[in-house]
């Protein structure tokens, strides 16, 4: 018989380990989101100048061609310095707690990556800062655009910003193989696949994506940079290159980048619905299986982001039957979904409540999107703001919902602090009604034809780009008190207890926060599948036992 | 404070469980790699298949008798480090070191004739897309083998720590690896460039 001691005795650690090179996977994680948030403000800064550009028809604000700078900024920073590195956090900090494994498979791999991250964040905004300005090919760095050195300087806004992506490629590699080695080999006994929880499946799905389609793009970028600085013709048609074979390697990995970002999204409402309606969740294991169709059919999906590029009409056919298919695993997904809400015990409460408006937002974008899949609806409003409308609705209407739903979940989990349920309501009311009022009208504005990364347009789109602007602006306003709440609670928060919202999973049967080695040596034997709510069966063996011990700490630690 | 609980879970090995992370790891990361070559291999057909001219004024086509031989030793020495790995099974240090040496020298000498071939050629890199995607895909192969040179390098220099290579020892089954895997994209690389001359 062994004995685990709850909470360790161990001096508090100090909070200097999160600007250090520290290998615990919590710390990597907190690292991460706190980076990604910084670069969210950045980003957001961004999105809040090209707003304000469009809020009149003329280009009055900014020069136009430091208007082409911010937008392809905008994106950049958003997917690489955001969106990727805040799931990687989530990643960091969930799958070796849901698992039950004490750390990463590569604990230093995984410090690397992050550093990596900081160190490609810092040359990014470098950029801003040498002569001919960042990058201003727009985020997909399309040749022959992106292989112009009107200036040439050998540190271009166009080379750093390549060198950025490869850095960002190179983290993300490291953290793939990290993710997938953890959630193969190292999951608690008794733990089988189909034990697994569904954010593990969707990381699992993803990461493969990761390392299936990103080394294409570096490929591409690295072929890119020769064009760019050594004079090679790969992208060039003066030297008999050819610019679409960029757009096939591009594509080939950021489409399936769309599906890195928004599985584990998936993940994270599959963990949260059950939770707040006390129901298991409907159809667990196609749900789970789901996830790898997605993988599967997204990564022979990315010719329908070049209907106009001139590529065969048989391929357009083809490639518009594969886009429209992927929107059946992710109905099955979507309606497991509402079979779980489906006469639940439902709490609204702040995760909830992102998670609700985030697939509200979800199905709309879904519905754009297959509306986007159809050849001629493309070719009418390819590079319009339909588009725009479209994947902003994923990303933020959707993914970013949910990143916010997963922070309010596990925020006491990991911080051991509560964080206030009010700010939290008034954030959710905020970035829902800003989301939808900054994205819905760019979809109008796109059909009657207003094209996207343009700095004055028609009057005639004055209307839909006021609105979107006035919600671009709300949006700005809703991130205040996320911070406040986030900054308050961290500081002064209510301390949680161990399991705050009834939830079922390993990683509710951790003290909050966790040790630094989560279970340690008594890692609990899992002996039923996850979700397992009003069905009254146990996740673990000697589940009474280990809560019983939780409880206690939890009830001593709020007498202090 | 200290609260107590029973845990109870059987005792976990965690020993000889690391290792194997590793290998998993590496097989996981060269299956991506191998990504960028597939990559690098349809940008060349593609290129290739669509130029007007492919070839550049005055060359004629690439000499292939060397590179052949070239192509011998590599894919040998696939050979020899499999005789180096059994040797090391059965316990023979010495007979491990002898064959993975004369692995790192078949690689080296390939290395060796690659610098030959390229020194002796009439088109550069920006000699257009013909020259582009010799150099690009023979320089990022030849990164790959001299890359496989130093692992194996410092895995000779571990064989000489005492007990380094007793049982559990993944670094030597990793190398071997991802010496094949050069090998394989060699062979593709070969046939791509070499045997497929005409457009």
């Amino acid at each position: 018989m062994t004995l685990a001691t709850f909470p360790a005795d161990e001096p508090k650690p100090s909070w200097t380990r999160y600007f250090s090179f520290n290998t615990d996977a919590k710390v990597i994680g907190i690292q991460y989101i706190v980076l990604a948030f910084f670069f969210f403000l950045i980003g957001g800064l961004l999105a809040m100048i090209i707003r304000g550009e469009l809020i009149t028809p003329e280009a009055d604000l900014v020069d136009r061609t430091v208007y082409n700078g911010i937008y392809t900024m905008h994106g950049t920073v958003m997917l690489f310095l955001f969106i990727f590195p805040v799931l990687n956090g989530l990643n960091n900090l969930l799958i070796p707690t849901m698992i039950g494994a004490p750390d990463m498979a590569f604990p230093r791999l995984n410090a690397v990556a992050f550093w990596l991250v900081a160190i490609f964040g810092v040359l990014l905004m470098a950029s801003f800062f040498v002569p001919g300005g960042p990058a201003y090919s727009g985020w997909w760095s399309y040749p022959p655009v992106s292989i112009q050195n009107p200036l040439g300087h050998l540190f271009s806004g166009q080379g750093m910003w390549l060198t950025a992506v490869a850095l960002s490629g190179l983290s993300s590699i490291m953290g793939a193989v990290n993710f997938v080695t953890t959630i193969i080999r190292m999951r608690a006994p008794g733990m089988g696949f189909f034990r697994m929880p569904v954010f593990c499946w969707t990381a699992l799905a993803a990461q493969s994506l990761q390392l299936i389609g990103l080394p294409s793009l570096t490929g591409g970028a690295i072929m890119l940079l020769f064009d760019l600085v050594a004079g090679t013709t790969f992208y060039d048609p003066a030297g008999g290159g050819d610019p679409v074979l960029y757009q096939h390697f591009f594509w080939f990995y950021s489409h399936p980048a769309v599906y890195v970002i928004i599985l584990p999204v998936f993940g994270i409402f599959s963990e949260l619905f059950p939770v707040y309606s006390r129901k298991p969740l409907f159809g667990y294991v196609y749900v789970a299986l789901a996830s790898f169709i997605i993988v599967g059919l997204g990564l022979i999906v990315w010719v329908h982001h070049m209907f106009p590029s001139g590529v065969a009409q048989w391929m357009r056919n083809l490639f518009m039957f594969t886009t429209m298919l992927i929107a059946v695993p992710t109905g099955v997904k979507v309606f497991a979904w509402l079979g779980t809400l489906w006469r639940g015990k439902i709490r609204l409460t702040t995760p909830m409540l992102f998670c609700l408006g985030g697939l509200f937002n979800f199905v709309f974008a879904g519905i754009t999107g297959v509306m986007l899949a159809t050849v001629p609806i493309d070719l009418h409003v390819s590079n319009t703001y339909f588009v725009v409308g479209h994947f902003h609705y994923v990303i933020y209407g959707a993914a970013v919902m949910g990143i916010f739903a997963a922070i309010y979940h596990w925020f006491p989990k990991f911080i051991g602090r509560m964080p206030y349920e009010g700010l939290g309501k008034l954030h959710f009311l905020l970035t829902f009604i800003g989301a939808n009022l900054n994205f819905l009208p760019m979809h109008p504005a796109g059909l009657m034809g207003m094209p996207r990364r343009v700095s004055s347009y028609d009057p005639e789109f004055a209307f839909w780009n006021v609105l979107a602007s006035l919600g671009a602006f709300l949006l700005g306003v809703s991130i205040i008190p996320f911070l406040l709440n986030m900054i308050s609670a961290w500081v002064r928060g209510p301390k949680a207890p161990h399991n705050p919202w009834n939830a079922i999973g390993l990683e509710w049967l951790l003290p909050s926060p966790p040790a630094e080695d989560n279970f340690g040596e008594h890692v609990p034997v899992v002996i039923s599948r996850p979700y397992g709510y009003g069905l009254g069966k146990p996740l673990v063996e000697n589940q009474e036992a280990i809560e019983q011990v939780l409880t206690a700490a939890d009830l001593q630690e709020a007498s202090r | 404070m200290t609260t107590a609980y029973s845990a109870p879970s059987a005792p976990q090995e965690h020993g000889g469980e690391h290792d194997k992370h590793n290998l998993t790891g590496f097989i996981i990361f060269l299956c991506s790699e191998s990504v960028i070559f597939l990559a690098f291999f349809s940008g060349y057909a593609l290129l290739k298949t669509s130029a007007l001219d492919w070839l550049p004024a005055g060359v004629e086509g690439l000499e292939w008798h060397m590179p052949l031989i070239n192509s011998i030793v590599l894919v040998s020495s696939s050979g020899t480090i499999y005789l180096a790995e059994r040797a090391k099974a059965k316990g023979s240090l010495w007979g491990f070191r002898g064959f993975w040496l004369l692995t790192m020298a078949l690689g080296a000498y390939f290395l060796y004739g690659q610098a030959i071939e390229w020194s002796g050629l009439d088109f550069g890199f920006t000699s257009g897309t013909f020259g582009g995607t010799f150099y690009l895909l023979t320089g990022f192969h030849g990164l790959h083998v001299a890359t496989g040179v130093g692992l194996m390098t410092l895995m000779l220099i571990k064989s000489f720590i005492p007990g380094n290579y007793e049982g559990g020892e993944q670094g030597v089954q990793a190398t071997s690896l991802f010496w094949h895997f050069v090998d394989v994209i060699w062979i593709i690389l070969f046939l791509l460039i070499y045997v497929w001359q005409r457009s």
